[in-house]
């Protein structure tokens, strides 16, 4: 989302808002495949802490992750009430656990605020912006930034 | 279509072009060659030289030129097929291969390799040209007898057609397509086009005709049914034709027709320039040699082929595997609904699983490509090393048509090619020591595929010395990878020349023995799922042999409890279970091994492995899986062995990445995944702790 491509036509982007360790948080819609239930996963030997296992998804193998664990928010406590939010990141399919999808939202993206935290360890680097909604702030998710890791750990 | 496209098109013809040029080849070496062989050659030669035209690669035209007048020469007999001439011939085949491939990479390709190549072809075409004898020599005499001869087969002549359609053909309205389809009518019409003459687009004139084509039409007996196909088009266009056999003088009957009174004597006019004169008249049955037998023989059946994108055969592949994982969902949910396996829904669910299987066998061996083409790349590989060593050898190739899957078939290509480079460099002897050992002079490679219990199986021989192990053992000494005081058993020696770093080779060559190889080789073949092994008798020769699975789409695996998981072991590396007794484990400063019958073998808690919680807590109560990879043997501790049975091979590394260990996962009955465990990697997983055996220094 560059800033100069939307300034002019003041586009509108749809986020689709979850929450996940007690947190708001929105994703581009376009990055997101299915919201599905919580089902059981079956366990990665020496994977991060963060990511549950794998699960079938009509025929692929997608890993699960608890967003709340990646993101260092404490892990998700797992019930049949979790959500498994399928989103594609190039050409990676994978599923992040959260603790509820909230609703589509229809923003203008000159709305967006830049994240005005520096963290010199880059730690918050993967919120690229706040979105205020009513009375409560969304961080917006940079899946890129946030799963870029996991490629650089595979290959 | 785009430009890339069509170039791709291309060089996809160009290797099948290729291919059967090489088979062409390998057909004259053997000696059963006839008329049509040579046809197929010079056809393959000129059709590269067409097409490489028409993209503007000119180096590719030139050297294919320079080639096919050679071909031509030895298609109109005017030059025989020595030894020599067959050498120079197949060195230019491999050459005009490696232009290609070239041109393909680097979009141009540089002549100065096959510099010397192209200046020896153009000698011997000009030897042969001079060679050829004199027009005056042809008599016309047995004109008279001929025609008797000729009425037989004159049936299943055939002619060549050169058409060359001018602008004002175009002008006229006339579109060159009908004239062949009309033509293809009258018989077995081959049609090459010859664009080399159209000009690059800036200096395009589009109302001229650019285009000439060869028509060779089989089967057709009447050149007056030719003309009038061509009848509309007289005078817009030039038109030579010419009986099938002799598309190179086509000017010359042309006047011999028109002093024929029967169109049947204008068929010895025409053969003569090849017939000993002599011979002609006297016997006439007996005079037509190999050649002019061709245009009789029937055209070999044309085998048609489909080109497809393998992406679509994947997911076909893909889609067949769900069906197949489904038939196990389903089957196993009317289990768990008690209908036994007599009632009449299991019956017609076994019927789906039998066709589901057929199914995926049909995907499958779409897949499956025969070694053919990457047998002939590997006698290129085979030459070329024996010019690079000075050694004269001989090139085998059995099993040709073994088919194997195509993703295994492109990953063959590197090590076959370092194994075969191997034994024409280390393997063979030079041709004095042969001499003196009362072997032939020219040493034999060998390569062989065969299928043999499920499994495909390459081996790479040659007839040289054999492995040197006293050399072997001393070098591996030497160089660390063994401590001087080991006692190591013949197989073990072999097994070294498989260790990283390892090369026996006294002098490096550029062609191997630069100690990168060897193991490469192991862990590509590992990597595919197949087996390397080495034989070797003194004096006799080596023979490497690669055992590889038919297909990366499934295995057949162990179905096993680790902790609350399923997972999968390969069969291929299980030698055996077994139920220990308590006093068959031996604890070894606090690692654990399992003694069978008399050996020691070293235990891996699969669930501590990978940070599971066993079910059980007690080592002897559990039951014990021995694998055998990479030549050495664990006994992997598991909980509950529970079935064996094929699984579809799941890539974990698209969407999560590699995990140690792991080498794929599974979707199992019930919908959940199960990993396969990659046992080759299990094994240097843990190796490290098996310090106790003297030979695995290898990850460091």
């Amino acid at each position: 989302m560059s800033d100069e491509e939307t300034n002019d036509r003041g586009n509108t982007t749809e986020f689709v808002s979850l929450s996940a360790g007690d947190q708001g948080f929105c994703v581009p819609i376009t990055s997101i495949r299915e919201i599905r239930r919580w089902s059981q996963v079956t366990a990665l030997p020496f994977a991060e802490d963060s990511v549950l296992g794998v699960m079938n998804l009509r025929g692929a193998v997608i890993p699960i992750v608890d967003l709340a664990a990646r993101l260092g928010l404490g892990t998700t406590e797992i019930g049949a009430r979790n959500i498994v939010v399928v989103v594609a990141i190039g050409p990676r399919i994978m599923g992040m656990l959260v603790d509820s999808v909230s609703e589509i939202l229809s923003v203008n993206t000159e709305t967006i605020r830049p994240n005005p935290t520096i963290r010199r360890d880059g730690g918050a680097s993967h919120v690229t912006g706040l979105l205020p909604v009513d009375d409560i702030m969304l961080r917006v998710l940079d899946l890129d930034a946030l799963f870029a890791r996991e490629g650089e750990e595979a290959a | 279509m785009s430009n890339e496209t069509l170039r791709d098109t291309f060089f996809a013809e160009c290797e099948e072009l290729i291919e059967s040029l090489t088979e062409g080849l390998q057909v004259v070496a053997s000696g059963a060659w006839d008329g049509e062989t040579i046809n197929a050659i010079f056809r393959a030669v000129h059709s590269i030289k067409g097409a490489a035209g028409a993209f503007g690669f000119t180096d590719l035209v030139t050297f294919a030129h320079a080639y096919e007048t050679v071909l031509d020469l030895i298609r109109s007999d005017k030059l025989d097929i020595a030894p020599d001439v067959l050498r120079l011939i197949t060195r230019s085949s491999d050459a005009l291969a490696e232009l290609v491939d070239t041109t393909r990479q680097q979009g141009s390709a540089s002549l100065d390799p096959v510099r010397d190549l192209i200046g020896e072809l153009e000698a011997t075409a000009k030897d042969a040209k001079a060679d050829t004898p004199p027009e005056p020599e042809f008599t016309w005499a047995p004109l008279a007898l001929l025609p008797i001869e000729v009425e037989a087969p004159a049936p299943a002549q055939g002619f060549t057609i050169r058409f060359a359609p001018g602008a004002s053909f175009y002008a006229n309205g006339h579109e060159p397509v009908r004239f062949l389809s009309a033509l293809d009518a009258l018989g077995n019409l081959t049609v090459t086009c010859d664009s080399s003459a159209v000009p690059p687009l800036d200096g395009f004139d589009f109302d001229a005709g650019y285009l000439v084509w060869t028509l060779t039409l089989e089967g057709a007996s009447d050149e007056e049914a030719i003309r009038r196909v061509f009848a509309f088009a007289e005078g817009l266009c030039t038109l030579d034709i010419a009986p099938l056999g002799d598309s190179t003088a086509p000017d010359l009957p042309e006047v011999e027709v028109e002093a024929a009174p029967l169109f049947i004597a204008r068929a010895p006019a025409v053969d003569p320039p090849a017939d000993p004169p002599a011979d002609a008249p006297v016997t006439p049955a007996a005079a037509p040699p190999a050649r002019a037998a061709a245009p009789r023989a029937p055209a070999p059946p044309v085998q048609t082929t489909l080109r497809v994108d393998p992406e679509r055969v994947d997911r076909l592949i893909n889609s067949v595997g769900e069906l197949i994982i489904n038939h196990a969902v389903i089957s196993q949910k009317l289990e768990s609904c008690g209908l036994g396996t007599d009632s009449e829904i299991m019956a017609a669910l076994d019927d789906y699983r039998y066709l589901a299987r057929e199914i995926q066998e049909a995907v499958m061996s779409i897949r499956a490509q025969p070694v053919k083409a990457l047998f002939q790349r590997m006698g290129r590989v085979v030459r070329e090393a024996g010019e690079a060593t000075g050694k004269a050898v001989m090139f085998i190739s059995e099993g040709e048509a073994t088919e194997i899957d195509k993703t295994i078939l492109e990953r063959l290509a590197d090590p076959l090619t370092h194994m075969l480079r191997n034994s024409v460099d280390h393997g063979l002897e030079t041709a004095e020591k042969r001499r003196a050992a009362g072997k032939s002079e020219v040493g034999s490679v060998r390569l062989s595929a065969a299928h043999r219990s499920g499994h495909v199986v390459i081996e790479v021989s040659d007839d040289g010395a054999g492995l040197n192990r006293e050399r072997i053992l001393a070098k591996a000494m030497e160089k660390g990878l063994v401590p001087p005081d080991a006692k190591l058993t013949e197989p073990e020696i072999d097994n070294l020349l498989f260790m990283p770093g390892f090369s026996t080779a006294e002098n490096v060559t550029n062609l191997s023995g630069r100690g990168v190889g060897m193991d490469v080789v192991k862990t590509t073949i590992t990597s595919l799922g197949g087996k390397v092994g080495i034989t070797s008798l003194a004096g006799e020769g080596s023979t490497f042999t690669i055992s590889l699975p038919l297909t990366l789409a499934v295995l057949d695996g162990m179905i096993i409890g680790v902790g609350a998981e399923t997972m999968v072991l390969p069969l291929s590396s299980v030698v055996e279970t077994v139920r220990p007794q308590r006093r068959d484990i031996h604890e070894i400063a606090g690692e654990l091994v399992l003694s069978v019958r008399g050996t020691y073998v070293p235990i891996v808690d699969l669930a501590l492995l990978f940070g599971m919680r066993s079910a059980k807590g007690q080592s002897a109560e559990r039951s014990y899986v021995l694998l055998d990879a990479g030549g050495a043997s664990i006994a992997v501790a598991v909980d509950a062995i529970q079935d064996q049975r094929q699984v579809v091979i799941k890539s974990l590394e698209g969407n999560y990445g590699t995990v140690p260990g792991i080498a794929a996962a599974t979707i199992l009955g019930d919908g959940k995944i199960a990993l396969i465990i990659d046992s080759e990697a299990l094994v240097e997983l843990v190796s490290p702790r098996r310090n106790a055996r003297p030979l695995i220094e290898l990850e460091a």
